[in-house]
């Protein structure tokens, strides 16, 4: 090997290091990236099994109405586990980076309670409650797609009771009344005088 | 006899009609009792009167405190507590603890197999016999088994006495003309340093201590009618003027003589005039509502916008009273009461938020609840009556906000107090200008929009069936 070859040579594994360190950078970044957004996505895992179509009712800020939104979710056979789901993939959309309705990270339902003929009792976590933000219209909003969600997608329900924590709250975050029963019809008109407003 | 303290049921269901009949036979006017305070348990005992000394059955005194076993044989009358042993004797001054003589100061009494001591024989028998700390405070019959007092300090905050207490507390409240008493028949309030406290301010002047038959009071002494509300999980007590009074300099209105036993002091809705509209300032106090910005809470903003349309109502010549005009906690109760009890035409409750433009007007979302019981109405659906009254103030209010070109959007919501309220009720939620949240401090938009919500208020005032 003569001496110009041999430069050639250094200059190629210069060239190569350069590239293998750039792609190494890289893809350390989108490491980063994809374990913030795995916590942000959900605290609890998805259930397995086959998958159905369901319609989530959105919270929009910036419309300040519901609009739905076609998923694909896995849904268990058992109605009370379904509702669970149901409310669990609605979280995990408000979860996702660029959400139009902004939840605190750790938001999660506990359970969900099918109780009497059309009612359900909906149980979050303290984490969603204490940490969402005050104001009527976007609390109203985050109820009114909770119960909304849950009463488009399992026929029957009639009245939703949100506790938190397992425990009856006075309000969401100092508007949102959550001492009543919502009736869904009541959330149906709410939702037609939102988007009739806008 | 051996009786065991799991089985004790009808002894003590015996000794209470003794004592029952003791009394009634005494024919004293007001019962006269013994509060016992301990970590295990409070509670309070009836006191029978014998030979002009107060007696209370030992048995009872010591029994919720722990194992407690008695033998009765005679005339002689053994107690056990734990492992510690007390005999006493019929008419004998003296009992026998742990091996000694405990001067009783008068005979023990032993009715029907029950047995009495002397009030104040406690203060020798209990710390050996429970083997600890006991104070007895003979004259107001209280009795403090370890350190289990509970103390306050008091003083004046803005134009509010707030009492902080040690532990939670749960007083019953009386009214009276001048006075507010807090009532402590179970809680082992302590006596502070000097039992008259005294205050520099205007509309509270002093807070007296005092206890007597086993129970505490504390009359706090004001110049305007007073209430009570209480925050931090009972530890504090806020004394402030009813909001009734905190408009009351802008009329002449007399208080008629507040009733007793009221949690909440009454309005006097007799004497008082009959306002058009009442205005409600949302959250206050602790309860701050939304942050809006740096160091700029929705209290404050709500309270500025409910200034301001005061101010422009009454220039409409539309008689108009504050809910609150202060930082004052008050209760969503406590705000429909005060607005029931003016019998307004319209109420209409003052929000603000960062969230969106412009003004969001709300009638009630009203919940599924119980139904009227002949004149008692549902209180979660006190409103349903008053609902279209309350569309059509809302609609007059939304189109006159339209028409000063502000963003206004009418809406349900379930926010309380408006489905309390007994006459038109509307919410109002005002967001800022532009994207930034300054705008919702500035007091130029805040009279603005004041005054076009003014303006459709003073509308409904000749539109026929709407907030009448």
């Amino acid at each position: 090997m003569n001496s110009r070859q041999l430069i050639i040579a250094v200059v190629l594994l210069f060239v190569a290091s350069l590239g293998m360190g750039f792609y190494a950078w890289h893809m350390r970044k989108n490491a980063k990236a994809n374990a913030s957004a795995t916590y942000a996505a959900s605290v609890t895992p998805p259930a397995s099994g086959p998958t159905e179509q369901a319609t989530l009712f959105v919270a929009d800020d910036s419309a300040g109405s519901l609009r739905t939104q076609q998923a694909t979710i896995s849904l268990p056979e058992d109605r009370q586990e379904r509702a669970e789901e149901l409310i669990r993939a609605l979280l995990n959309t408000y979860l996702e980076k660029n959400s139009p309705h902004i939840i605190a990270p750790g938001s999660d339902v506990r359970e969900v309670f099918l109780v009497d003929p059309g009612v359900a009792v909906i149980d979050m976590n303290s984490v969603f409650a204490d940490n969402h933000r005050s104001g009527i219209l976007v609390e109203d909003l985050t109820v009114a797609s909770l119960v909304e969600t849950l009463a488009q997608n399992l026929p029957g329900i009639q009245r939703v009771k949100i506790l938190v924590n397992g425990k009856e709250r006075d309000t969401l975050a100092g508007h949102a009344d959550l001492s009543i029963f919502y009736d869904v019809s009541s959330i149906n008109q709410m939702m037609s005088q939102m988007a009739a407003s806008q | 006899m051996i009786v065991s303290s799991p089985k004790n049921f009808l002894v003590r269901v015996s000794a209470a009609l003794v004592l029952l009949v003791s009394l009634s036979a005494a024919g004293s006017p007001e019962e006269k009792q013994i509060s016992v305070y301990s970590t295990v348990a409070n509670y309070s005992l009836p006191v029978l009167q014998q030979n002009g000394h107060d007696y209370v059955g030992f048995f009872e005194v010591i029994d919720p405190l722990g194992k407690v076993n008695l033998k009765i044989d005679g005339n002689h009358w053994n107690i056990r507590y734990n492992d510690v042993e007390c005999d006493f004797k019929k008419g004998s001054e003296t009992a026998r603890l742990q091996g000694q003589n405990v001067h009783l100061g008068s005979n023990f009494v032993l009715q029907n197999n029950h047995g009495f001591v002397p009030v104040n024989s406690l203060s020798a028998l209990l710390p050996k016999l429970l083997g600890g700390p006991v104070t007895v405070n003979e004259a107001a019959r209280r009795v403090f088994i370890g350190n289990v007092g509970i103390h306050f300090t008091a003083q004046i905050r803005n134009t509010a006495l707030v009492m902080d207490f040690t532990s939670g507390v749960n007083p019953s409240i009386s009214t009276e003309p001048g006075k507010l008493k807090l009532i402590f028949a179970h809680e082992p309030v302590e006596a502070p340093s000097t039992p008259t406290l005294t205050f520099s301010s205007q509309q509270i002047a002093s807070a007296t201590f005092s206890e007597n038959n086993g129970a505490v009071e504390i009359a706090i002494a004001g110049s305007v009618p007073l209430f009570a509300s209480f925050s931090n999980n009972g530890k504090t007590i806020t004394i402030q003027a009813a909001p009734q009074q905190q408009v009351s300099n802008k009329r002449t209105a007399t208080q008629s003589p507040a009733s007793n036993n009221a949690q909440v002091l009454p309005f006097a809705p007799q004497s008082a005039p009959r306002y058009f509209a009442i205005i409600d300032a949302a959250h206050g106090g602790t309860e701050t509502g939304a942050t809006l910005g740096n160091q700029l809470f929705e209290k404050d903003v709500t309270l500025a916008i409910a200034r301001h349309l005061r101010d422009e109502l009454m220039v409409r010549n539309v008689s108009v009273m504050l809910v609150r005009d202060g930082d004052d906690l008050l209760t969503t109760d406590q705000r429909a009461s005060a607005a029931n009890q003016q019998h307004p035409a319209i109420y209409i409750c003052i929000h603000a938020s960062t969230e969106g433009r412009g003004v969001r007007v709300y009638t009630a979302l009203m919940a599924s609840g119980g139904t009227n019981q002949g004149p008692f109405l549902d209180w979660q659906t006190a409103q349903s009556p008053f609902l279209s009254s309350s569309q059509q103030a809302a609609a007059t209010i939304a189109a006159e906000l339209q028409k000063s070109h502000v963003s206004a959007r009418q809406l349900t919501a379930a926010l309380r107090p408006l489905n309390n309220i007994l006459a038109a009720a509307v919410g109002v939620e005002v967001a800022p200008p532009t994207s930034s949240p300054d705008g919702l401090a500035s007091p130029a938009y805040q009279q603005f929009i004041a005054g076009a919500i003014a303006n459709g208020i003073t509308d409904l005032r000749y539109q026929p069936g709407a907030a009448q």
